[in-house]
């Protein structure tokens, strides 16, 4: 246990290393928090301030009039939970198989995963558009979700196999002397104890097609179907100019899905993880 | 479990169900166009709408469906679109952007189609822009001089003469007029900045001024990169103020034109060279007694003339609807719907006869000064020549960075950009 230890100066050092990265991921944000309730003129100070010296909602206001926000919010939002679901329904079984059985399937599986990784989406976004052109799935959420799926799925699978195997199999083993049978097993036993992996995986997919922006934009073509990240470009001119005021404010409302998804699942990923990992 | 899963399945069977194509138009004999445009401002985006529900009204058998696109990505989106045969059939872009894809086949050559009305409406140097080999592959209709945009009380007060489009500042002239604006400023506060994020473009274009052109066309057909004396004028004067003059700050060669307004508003700087329809970003950011100018762009030997590259609609090659296509951009670019569009964008028309109307000439807000120049404005130089993305992204943009900040010399800028720069178009021009 001793080896666990760390010094004090090792500690400090952590913290340090810790507050930093936090901070580094929170600066932006805070920002764009700030910029969002910040009146035209404030924008445009030479001393900006962290908090608005005349706070407003009028970005907000300006952000929903000139563009369909929360349709676009409901159509990333209908995009995002079914690739997510589907992802994970996928995922599941196949993550199970590849870590249970160990195999040419599993070294093949974990090859795929590798190899699709390291393809940058320009690379396959034509065959993918002509593909889908084909199965007549361009301008639809239906295509949009399929590549979704596609995308995320070899990292879901990933993931879940790497939880797949953090459970014991002599539970499983144990299952079986008791006189269940494999499906039994599989529901009773395997699946409780995969939750907190299934729901972090489906958060991952989620939160991936929340963000997405390219094959969204290449693939649906009529304003009624774009999703959120493709309407927030809106906002952008030529050259870098952009509307500021209201872009932070539909970027940061855009942020709140994946704050509020996580926030709720956070406990239920963490907790799980931690049931039953000792003795008590 | 399974009280679990079935829910499950019902939620996902329903976003399913949701999300099926239903994407075919109804077969009514209304001829539908998809009209992808990139005006992104509200006063603009309203213009568009307005003309397209306009002529929705008057034509009821060719309807125009309006879709908002974005300048951040539309070169990507378009490509892919081509190559999927899916392009909207109405294309609003630059004229800059439209080498590849009217080479690659992908816009429709509007010459048999375009009327003579808008052809002899438009100049022939607004026509050249959009000219590719033989063919026209875009109408342009929108366009931005570089303008000065000026403090006027530091202006007024300083007692230093103030330039109009008749009588602009020389380059000299206003590198002399930069040197005695700091000077009364006082310290931290500099005449000019000048936001250089995309320095090539800036260089390129105003260089024209000076009678540089740096891209010479071979009596083969080949183009080549030379630098002379002309070419350095601009680059020059820029680097002087930077690096010897200390007249315009190092910070905001970086920037692009909206970081230096918070200094410009803040008194912190005089000037700022900026395209024409910052104004708008001004005329609505500047705070309350701010008051500001528009000037004419420093002359070289070659007057005010400038280059630019016009917004352009094209057409799509793969479009059946061409000709109806055209019918619409005839309407849309009448010359009372392109002043709305111009001032929409806060930007110049093409066309002589919008050009003429007396809101484009009114002094507020600038708008004389950039009718003044007009005539002057010609196609930027090299949007024609093959292997310029290259040059400009690997060998000149960080060529002119470390120039304008005085990390390299005039003798090294003009090493890379012609030797350097001539490797690169050379593997473009292999016949």
């Amino acid at each position: 246990m001793s080896a666990l230890r760390t010094s004090g100066p090792a500690r400090i050092g952590q913290y340090l290393a810790l507050l930093a990265y936090l901070v580094f991921l929170a600066l932006p944000f805070l920002w764009l928090v700030s910029t969002a309730f910040k009146p035209a003129p404030e924008l445009a100070s030479l001393h900006p301030t962290w908090i608005p010296r005349d706070p407003t909602l009028d970005n907000f206001r300006q952000a929903f009039a000139e563009q369909p926000l929360l349709r676009a919010a409901a159509n990333s939002l209908v995009a995002a939970v079914a690739a997510a679901l589907i992802a994970v329904a996928v995922a599941t079984p196949l993550a199970y198989v590849t870590a249970r059985h160990r195999g040419r399937l599993a070294g093949a599986a974990t090859g795929w995963v590798v190899i699709s990784q390291a393809f940058p989406f320009v690379l396959v976004i034509i065959p993918l558009f002509l593909i889908l052109k084909n199965l007549h799935l361009v301008n639809s959420v239906a295509g949009l979700v399929l590549v979704y799926v596609v995308w995320s799925l070899p990292f879901a699978l990933w993931m879940l196999m790497g939880y797949v195997r953090a459970v014991p199999a002599e539970l499983e083993e144990a299952a079986a002397v008791d006189g269940a049978g494999r499906l039994r097993t599989l529901v009773s036993v395997t699946a409780p104890l995969l939750a907190p992996g299934i729901v972090a995986t489906a958060l991952f997919a989620f939160v991936t097609a929340w963000n997405e922006f390219f094959f969204a934009l290449v693939l649906l073509k009529t304003p009624e179907k774009q999703t959120l990240p493709v309407v927030l470009t809106h906002f952008l001119g030529a050259e870098g100019v952009a509307d500021l005021g209201p872009l932070a404010a539909a970027a940061f409302l855009a942020t709140l899905p994946s704050l509020v998804v996580f926030a709720v699942l956070q406990r239920r990923i963490t907790g799980g993880m931690l049931a039953g990992a000792v003795k008590s | 479990m399974r009280r679990r899963v079935l829910p499950l399945t019902a939620v996902l069977a329903l976003l399913l169900t949701g999300c099926t194509a239903g994407n075919e138009a109804p077969d009514d004999g209304v001829v539908r166009l998809r009209f992808q445009s990139l005006a992104w401002q509200k006063e603009s985006v309203d213009a568009n709408r307005q003309l397209v529900d306009e002529w929705n009204a008057a034509h009821p058998d060719i309807r125009i469906d309006y879709v908002q696109g974005s300048w951040d990505s539309v070169h990507d989106q378009l490509l892919t679109s081509f190559e999927g045969g899916e392009a909207p059939d109405i294309i609003h872009d630059a004229s800059d952007d439209l080498a590849d894809f009217a080479h690659g086949g992908d816009l429709a050559d509007l010459r048999p189609l375009l009327p003579e009305r808008l052809r002899a409406d438009i100049p022939a140097a607004g026509w050249r822009t959009t000219t590719f080999g033989e063919g026209i592959y875009g109408v342009p209709f929108l366009q931005e001089p570089r303008v000065i945009i000026a403090n006027r009380k530091i202006l007024d007060s300083s007692g230093v003469r103030v330039p109009t489009p008749s009588k602009p500042w020389t380059w000299a002239e206003f590198r002399q007029i930069t040197q005695d604006l700091t000077r009364s400023m006082g310290p931290g506060r500099y005449a000019v900045a000048w936001p250089l994020k995309e320095p090539v473009s800036v260089s390129l274009n105003l260089g024209l001024s000076a009678g540089g052109r740096l891209f010479h066309r071979e009596a083969d057909g080949r183009v080549t990169v030379r630098f002379t004396e002309a070419d350095a004028v601009v680059p020059g004067t820029v680097h002087d103020q930077v690096v010897n003059d200390r007249t315009a700050p190092r910070t905001t060669l970086g920037s692009g034109g909206s970081d230096t307004l918070p200094g410009f508003f803040a008194g912190k700087y005089a000037m700022v060279p900026l395209g024409f329809a910052y104004r708008q970003q001004i005329a609505q950011q500047a705070p309350e007694g701010f008051e500001w100018t528009v000037l004419p762009a420093p002359a070289g030997s070659a007057g005010l003339t400038q280059g630019v590259s016009p917004q352009t609609l094209s057409i799509s090659e793969d479009s059946p609807h061409k000709k109806e296509a055209m019918a619409f951009l005839d309407f849309f670019l009448r010359p009372e719907n392109m002043v709305r569009l111009a001032r929409g964008d806060w930007m110049l028309p093409t066309g002589t006869a919008a050009l003429a109307d007396p809101s484009l000439r009114t002094a507020r807000d600038g708008w004389a000064t950039g009718a003044a120049v007009a005539e002057k404005l010609r196609p930027a130089p090299a949007q024609s020549v093959r292997g310029y993305p290259e040059w400009k992204d690997k060998v000149a943009t960080p060529a002119f960075q470390e120039y304008y900040s005085g990390a390299i010399d005039a003798a090294e800028l003009r090493r890379r950009l012609v030797e350097d720069g001539n490797r690169v178009l050379a593997r473009y021009q292999r016949k």
